[in-house]
């Protein structure tokens, strides 16, 4: 047994630290991150140098990793500094990429974005349940929400194809496009497909779209944890500071013990989400994923709650940095997949041995 | 043991719906309905709507224009004006300075203040908050000292919920730093066009707009400004915590959220079946409608038990401790509900790309910008301090 990381990992995790905490302060994320384009590309490009991306792929793909710890690696630094930069669907773009045999090369670069598109209004997380679909070279339909839309170059759009779901490239330009930002930075987009051209890229694709799906999911885990990590320490060295009542707050019990819940239901989050990594690429990818996300969902929201709660009026403030992070943690539960709907993923699995 | 409102009460509560039904515009309930802003114009309009009727003041005496209405009357009247989707009435001026007014105010002050608060001419707000006062209000250091016929005031309030619409604050101030620091605290009303005053911004969580920080900078206050005597301030402090108080549960909000909710569970549609099917949200709307049922009870409980005694007891933070959790849990499952629908920055643009329907539109902002309930007027750690002691006898 070891859970230490391996020295290529560890270097990894230091350089988009490092890379972050000199290039994207704080001033500079909360600037990005709420004004279009929602994001910044030239460091996009040099994040992008640095490997960010080329660790979400493996070697037959182009890339220097693509195993679950690799996407753990990266999306726990990305979630200690809440950086907004798309990242997410460029990895479930690289699976869907990889899983159809394309050419890796122009999204590990950074040099195309891509957005994936899947969930719909009625059918936000389940892909068996989705609407949009293609007549030969052409989609129709309405795809919801799509994550990292503004300036996306190519969107990878999940349709019907007669009895099976498959995967189509649609080109931003060709396409009717609303975008917006997001109450915790970053952008999204609704897609609005008629009758728009499509390539198909891969005909069934049922199987590579849930398989990125759970790349996504455990990204966000790891994300989570990144950035309850920065919210403990944040929230820890307030209640060392502020003074009320002529002492530092953390001295009340009450607040002691409640600090001590959270870090433990924080350890638990690391665990569950290091589990899911280390499945990846098994028979208990998806079990296991749904697990993650779904204990990810609620302590998320116990530590976004009491955080705030515990700093008092400050995080309630758009200054200050704890606030930001509690949106964050909050909205990883609106993306890929609820608290709920993972729960009945796993309560599915039982009922069903 | 009667459940049931009296025949009298009945009829007060036919009056305010008709009331309601008739004088509320409409587009006031749609703004509220939908969790929107209303701007300070309609504020106003909506103060001016009720004063005509004699029922902006619900909590001052007939005599000074208030409507002497009982507890019961009160929680009535709130209860419907939520059911309505009405405004709030905007509390600073008409919940907290008028009762204080009314009972440490001399009648010069009375007759020179409650009157402009009735016809909106005077906008108040409440300066207690400092940066190092919080819960600790007591540690206050805005500091007023005697110049001649003035103070002259010096210090940083915070917090300040809408002074960017006020002309007028009521600050507690210290006037003394004998003795314990409860004993050197002073109640003054101040103009906001006075000289030396600074008010700034602070954006909110969701992105809102709705608090301040305001600077005292050698700011000249007439010492008829004073309300009761020097040095008692904390005294009409308290007092003025009884009074805000009153609808501390916020029942009539989460009535009003939880039917929302419903009716949003019930549009929603996942996967082939509506939201309302699925039987883990279900469980958890159905749970929240148990606890608040239950809590429409004690509240009914606390206010009996005020009605007949006067003030509410200690037992009112309970009513504010469980009250906002009620809340906060219904905001919770509203933002939910929508699913990734939630996520989008409200503006008006994307209205028209129907991505939630229009009401739920600021589910999420909502539900940021209500963590506050938990936090103000006492914070729910605060209010357990308090039971635990004045309550349970337990130190
Ligand atoms: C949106 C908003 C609007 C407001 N509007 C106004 C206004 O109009 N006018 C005004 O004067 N003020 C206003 N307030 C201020 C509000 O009353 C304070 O935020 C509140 O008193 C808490 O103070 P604080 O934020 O400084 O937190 P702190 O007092 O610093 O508390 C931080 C944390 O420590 C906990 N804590 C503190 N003391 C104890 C203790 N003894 N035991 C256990 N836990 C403790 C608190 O519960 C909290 O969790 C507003 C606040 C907000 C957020």
């Amino acid at each position: 047994m070891n859970f230490d990381p391996t020295d290529d990992r560890r270097m990894l995790a230091d350089s988009i630290s490092r890379y972050l905490a000199d290039n994207y302060g704080w001033e500079h994320r909360l600037k990005i991150a709420y004004e279009a384009p929602f994001h910044d590309p030239q460091k996009w490009a040099e994040m992008s140098e640095l490997g960010v991306l080329f660790a979400l792929a493996d070697e037959s793909a182009g890339g220097f990793g693509g195993a679950g710890f690799d996407i753990y690696t990266v999306f726990s630094e990305l979630g200690r500094a809440l950086c907004p930069e798309p990242v997410l669907p460029a990895l479930m773009a690289a699976k869907l990429l990889a899983a159809a045999g394309e050419d890796l090369t122009p999204l590990l670069s950074g040099k195309t974005r891509y957005a994936v598109a899947i969930g719909e209004l009625s059918a936000p997380y389940d892909l068996d349940e989705i609407e949009t679909e293609a007549s030969g070279d052409t989609l129709s339909g309405r795809k919801s929400v799509v994550y990292g839309a503004h300036g996306a170059d190519t969107f990878l759009v999940a349709a019907r194809n007669g009895d099976t779901i498959g995967l189509y490239a649609v080109a931003a330009d060709a396409a009717r496009l609303t975008t917006y930002g997001l109450i915790d930075g970053g952008s999204a987009a609704e897609l609005f497909l008629e009758d728009t051209p499509a390539r198909c890229i891969l005909s069934d694709a049922a199987a590579a779209f849930a398989d990125a799906q759970d790349a996504g999911a455990l990204a966000l885990c790891a994300e989570a944890v990144g950035a309850m990590d920065t919210c403990k320490d944040t929230l820890l060295d307030y209640l060392k500071t502020r003074k009320q009542f002529g002492k530092a707050i953390g001295s009340f019990q009450v607040l002691q013990h409640r600090m001590v819940d959270l870090t433990i239901e924080i350890e638990q989050a690391r665990s569950i989400t290091i589990l899911a990594a280390s499945r990846m690429g098994t028979p208990e990818q998806s079990r296991t994923v749904s697990m993650a996300k779904n204990l990810i969902g609620r302590v998320a929201k116990q530590i976004a709650e009491e955080s705030i709660q515990m700093h008092g009026g400050i995080a309630m403030t758009w200054e200050y940095p704890a606030s930001h992070y509690a949106k964050r943690l909050i909205m990883i539960d609106h993306q890929l997949g609820d608290t709920d709907y993972h729960l009945q993923r796993v309560m599915a699995a039982n009922q069903a041995a | 043991m009667d459940l049931n409102f009296s025949a009298e009460e009945l009829a007060f509560q036919n009056d305010v719906r008709a009331f309601l039904a008739d004088k509320l515009p409409r587009e006031f309930a749609d703004k509220v309905r939908a969790n929107k802003e209303l701007d300070k114009a309609e504020l106003e309009r909506w103060h001016a709507i009720l004063n005509e009727r004699g029922w902006l003041a619900v909590t001052w005496p007939v005599e000074y224009g208030g409507t002497g209405w009982s507890p019961v009357q009160r929680h009535i009247f709130e209860e419907e004006c939520c059911r309505a989707n009405a405004p709030r009435i905007v509390p600073f001026g008409l919940h907290m300075l008028g009762p204080v007014l009314i009972k440490f105010g001399t009648k010069e002050q009375c007759d020179a203040i409650l009157p402009r608060i009735l016809d909106g001419r005077d906008w108040w707000c409440q300066g207690y908050s400092e940066p190092g006062a919080g819960s600790d209000l007591a540690s206050l250091k805005t500091a007023a000292v005697r110049d001649g016929d003035h103070y002259v005031v010096n210090g940083q309030k915070t917090w300040t919920t809408l002074g960017q619409h006020a002309n007028k604050i009521f600050c507690l101030v210290r006037t003394s730093k004998e003795g314990k620091p409860q004993q050197g605290i002073s109640f003054v009303l101040v103009d906001l066009d006075t000289p030396g005053i600074e008010m700034r911004p602070i954006k909110l969580i969701e992105g809102g707009y709705e608090v301040n920080e305001v600077f005292f900078t050698d700011v000249r206050v007439p010492l008829a400004n004073l309300v009761g005597e020097e040095n008692m301030g904390w005294t009409i402090a308290k007092y003025l915590l009884t009074h805000e108080r009153t609808n501390i549960a916020g029942v009539g909000f989460s009535v009003q959220a939880l039917e929302q909710l419903k009716s949003l569970a019930r549009q929603e549609r996942r996967n082939g079946k509506r939201l309302m099917d699925n039987p883990l949200f279900a469980a958890r709307l159905s749970e929240i409608e148990i606890d608040l049922e239950a809590m429409k009870i004690t509240n009914l409980r606390m206010l009996s038990d005020a009605q007949k005694n006067g003030a509410p007891g200690p037992e009112s933070s309970m009513l504010k401790i469980k009250g906002t959790v009620i809340r906060q849990t219904i905001n919770d499952l509203a933002r939910r509900a929508l699913g990734p629908a939630a996520a989008p920055f409200p503006s008006e643009d994307l209205e028209n790309a129907a991505l939630a329907p229009a009401d739920h539109m600021h589910n999420a902002a909502e539900y940021f910008n209500n963590r506050k309930i938990s936090i103000f007027g006492g914070s729910n750690e605060i209010q357990r301090n308090i039971l635990t002691k004045a309550a349970l006898g337990l130190s």
